[in-house]
């Protein structure tokens, strides 16, 4: 069904024509004047804000160890289905790895299926997995865009941990109420 | 173990409501007759009763009698007979049903009996729920959800104990996990008759080990893993493979003996991971043989054959087809042609009923003799039988053979040898392993579909590629004559064609009557000519199986001894 829009008559001062042609130009001029908000990007770059989505990475603990326990709970809560891991376990004979039992052997992050929802951060029990600050991503094969375990680690470096679950479990089996 | 249960019934009132269960019945029994669910860890339907977790606390009451003359005691609110309510709460796995038992497991006191026993199991569980393997099919998960309080009142140190004990070459125990239900001892003792598991230590320091200088190694050691309630039993090699909500579960047989115990196939995206019992309480129970719990390696392994070959040389699957069409219709090969040549089928007990079916086919349109393959070794009482072969009563149901066979295929080295047989048709069999010499096999033009490599595939001069078990459908009948159906688990190799595809091609190019290459088209053709299957379809086949009339095969020597719910019917060649 057609519409009929009343269109109101114009007033005097739009029919003069010259005020509207004023207040664009101070308009105008007063984006002349205000401070630049252009970035030069990509010379410049901007500040992230805290709580920012990028790209998922995974973390070591301070000390340098894997905090990733391959539960696999990112893969399955993941919408897109981009996080495949490959579940191991760790050998009892490694002493700087005591207490551990599992780690994954392979962690891939297809970037071109990620969106960037940081369902995978959210339910990490392990506080292992952080959408960090990086933001911009290219390749020129899809396979380069798949983000394995040692480039999630390059990209995700240490964080502060709160926790140091592997030196609790240590310290309970030395000291603690042992068996 | 339960005994069988008497059929008369008895009315019993679960919260509220009255339900007739047999006489016997235990009260969690009684409860899942009324849909009620009663939370449980060491009680176990097939194993003895041992009431030590007290999650299945429930309040019980008995109708009031007078004491002195015995008679009801009426309520006159109600006008009823009253109900004398126990001050205490009662192990519902333990107290058996009788007449007029009021159970009720909604209370507020019953409530806080499962929260207080939730509470005193979690004091030192370790809660590595994201690394445990039971997880999502954990009873003390799925119980601590329900009653447990969310957060822990221990101030406490949790006991450290050891995290990966080997029980034995395929059982890990994982101590702090462990609740002490006991099942795993149980199990041990009554069903694997192997009594090597225990507890050792009090209180706190219980912990479940092996008797010095024994393992638990034997052939059941896995079903401990499968019922333990808990993650403390793990599978050596399941273990840290993959987490169980990721896979799908897939119906199957295990085809490692005449058993046929009911199967469940975990697989993921095409790749199985583990192979565990699926409950037939005619067949297997609960319970399977850790032997058939590898079969599924055999999809992925070394030695299988991924493509058609003809004297060596891969071709395509058409051409491998054409010229076993020539072979077996005396158009080609070794002997001279023209001459008319001797064709035998080797048939396989390892065949699914539908394969046999169209194998008797061919073999009657090629007017071919037919053996069938022997596997006999020792059966072990329980849930392996002596004859290897998961599918000989199939070929005697489909009329693919008439007799048992022979432990070696003697009669058929003594027709090569004859120079009767120029041409072998070998469904999957190593002639080798079967009883023919080199010398023999050299004579003969084979034509071999199978899926691993084997003596034989490696002189055959036509090798076609076929499907595992767990890669297609199909049926089998087991030591009882029970017709079971598997499922396809995992989809087939890829360019190799489906059994029943290959099969079908050959019957038509034959030039017998064409029947359908798939299960839904073979049945009805099956039911109308098998007398015993008339009424069997795949689709109806129900999940428990069919229990064919083996009146016509009663005679027959057969070389299973006792085993679980089977026993031999006494015939001439029957050892136990």
């Amino acid at each position: 069904m057609a519409y009929v829009v009343e269109r109101k008559p114009l007033t005097l001062a739009e029919r003069l024509y010259l005020p509207q042609i004023f207040a664009g130009l101070r308009i105008t001029l007063k984006h002349l004047f205000a401070p630049n908000v252009t970035l030069q990007y990509p010379e410049e770059r901007p500040v992230i804000p805290s709580g920012y989505r990028g790209v998922p990475t995974l973390v070591r603990d301070p000390q340098g160890r894997e905090k990733c326990v391959s539960c696999q709970l990112c893969e399955f809560v993941c919408p897109p289905k981009a996080i495949r891991i490959t579940p191991g376990s760790v050998p009892a004979d490694q002493p700087d790895r005591l207490h551990i039992e599992k780690a994954p052997q392979a962690f891939e992050i297809d970037m071109l299926r990620c969106i960037y929802c940081g369902l995978c951060q959210e339910v990490c029990p392990e506080e292992a997995i952080f959408l960090q600050n990086q933001y911009s991503l290219s390749g020129y094969t899809r396979a380069e865009m798949v983000n394995d375990k040692a480039r999630l680690y390059e990209l995700g470096g240490t964080l502060p941990d709160q926790h140091y679950k592997w030196d609790k479990k240590k310290a309970a089996a030395e000291h603690g109420n042992t068996h | 173990m339960i005994q069988p249960l008497p059929s008369d019934l008895i009315t019993v009132n679960v919260d509220g409501q009255d339900i007739a269960v047999p006489k016997g019945t235990n009260m969690i029994e009684a409860a899942r007759l009324a849909r009620v669910e009663v939370p449980h860890y060491c009680y176990h339907p097939k194993l003895t009763i041992s009431g030590n977790c007290r999650m299945c606390l429930v309040e019980m009451g008995l109708p009031a009698v007078d004491p002195a003359t015995k008679a009801p005691l009426m309520d006159p609110a109600t006008g009823k007979q009253k109900i004398n309510w126990m001050p205490r709460p009662t192990i519902a796995c333990a107290t058996n049903a009788s007449p007029g038992l009021h159970i009720r497991t909604n209370t507020a006191a019953v409530q806080d009996c499962r929260n207080s026993v939730t509470e005193f199991l979690l004091i030192n569980h370790p809660l590595d729920c994201p690394i445990c393997d039971q997880a999502g099919e954990c009873k003390l998960q799925e119980h601590s959800t329900a009653y447990g309080r969310g957060y822990s009142r221990f101030v406490e140190q949790k006991n450290v104990k050891p995290k990966r004990t080997q029980l034995g070459p395929r059982v890990t125990l994982d101590d702090e996990r462990c609740i002490l239900c006991s099942r795993c001892v149980r199990f041990s003792k009554e069903i694997a008759q192997d009594d090597v598991l225990g507890f050792i230590d009090r209180g706190s320091y219980s912990t479940l080990t092996c008797y010095p200088g024994k393992q638990l190694a034997n052939n059941y050691s896995l079903n401990t893993v499968d019922l333990c309630p808990v993650g403390a039993l793990t599978s050596t090699d399941f273990r840290f493979k993959m987490r169980v909500w990721f896979l799908k579960q897939t119906p199957s047989i295990d085809c490692e003996s005449s058993v046929g115990a009911n199967t469940e196939v975990w697989s993921r995206e095409g790749v199985i991971y583990r192979i565990t019992p699926r409950q037939n309480d005619a067949v297997n129970d609960t319970w399977m043989a850790d032997s058939g719990r590898v079969l599924f390696k055999e999809v992925s392994a070394a030695d299988r054959l991924s493509g058609a070959t003809l004297n060596g040389a891969q071709v395509t699957q058409g051409k491998a087809l054409q010229a076993a069409v020539d072979l077996l219709s005396g158009r080609g090969g070794r002997a001279e042609s023209g001459a008319v040549k001797g064709v035998a089928v080797v048939s396989s007990g390892r065949s699914t009923v539908e394969e046999q079916f169209l194998t008797r086919k061919i073999a009657d349109k090629l007017n071919a003799t037919v053996a069938l393959v022997s596997r006999v070794g020792v059966g072990d009482k329980i849930l392996v039988s002596a004859d290897r072969n998961p599918n000989i009563r199939g070929a005697l149901v489909t009329g693919l053979i008439r007799a048992l066979p022979e432990q070696k295929l003697t009669a058929l080295g003594a027709a090569i040898d004859a120079g009767q047989i120029q041409v072998v048709l070998s469904m999957g069999e190593d002639l080798i392993a079967a009883g023919l010499t080199e010398a023999q096999q050299a004579k003969l033009a084979v034509i071999y579909l199978g899926t691993h490599q084997n003596a034989t595939s490696a002189v055959a001069s036509v090798v076609i590629p076929t499907l595992t078990v767990f890669e297609k459908a199909g049926t089998l009948v087991n030591q009882q004559f029970r017709l079971q159906k598997f499922a396809r688990a995992v989809p087939g190799l890829a360019g190799v064609s489906d059994d029943l595809v290959t099969l079908s091609y050959l019957l038509n190019a034959l030039g017998g009557t064409p029947l359908g290459a798939t299960l839904g088209a073979l049945w009805p053709v099956i039911a109308a000519e098998v007398k015993v299957l008339a009424h069997a379809t795949y689709d109806t086949l129900p999940s428990t199986g069919l229990l064919l009339d083996s009146a016509s095969w009663a005679g027959l020597p057969f070389v299973e001894g006792e085993t679980l719910h089977f026993k031999p019917v006494a015939g001439p060649g029957v050892t136990s």
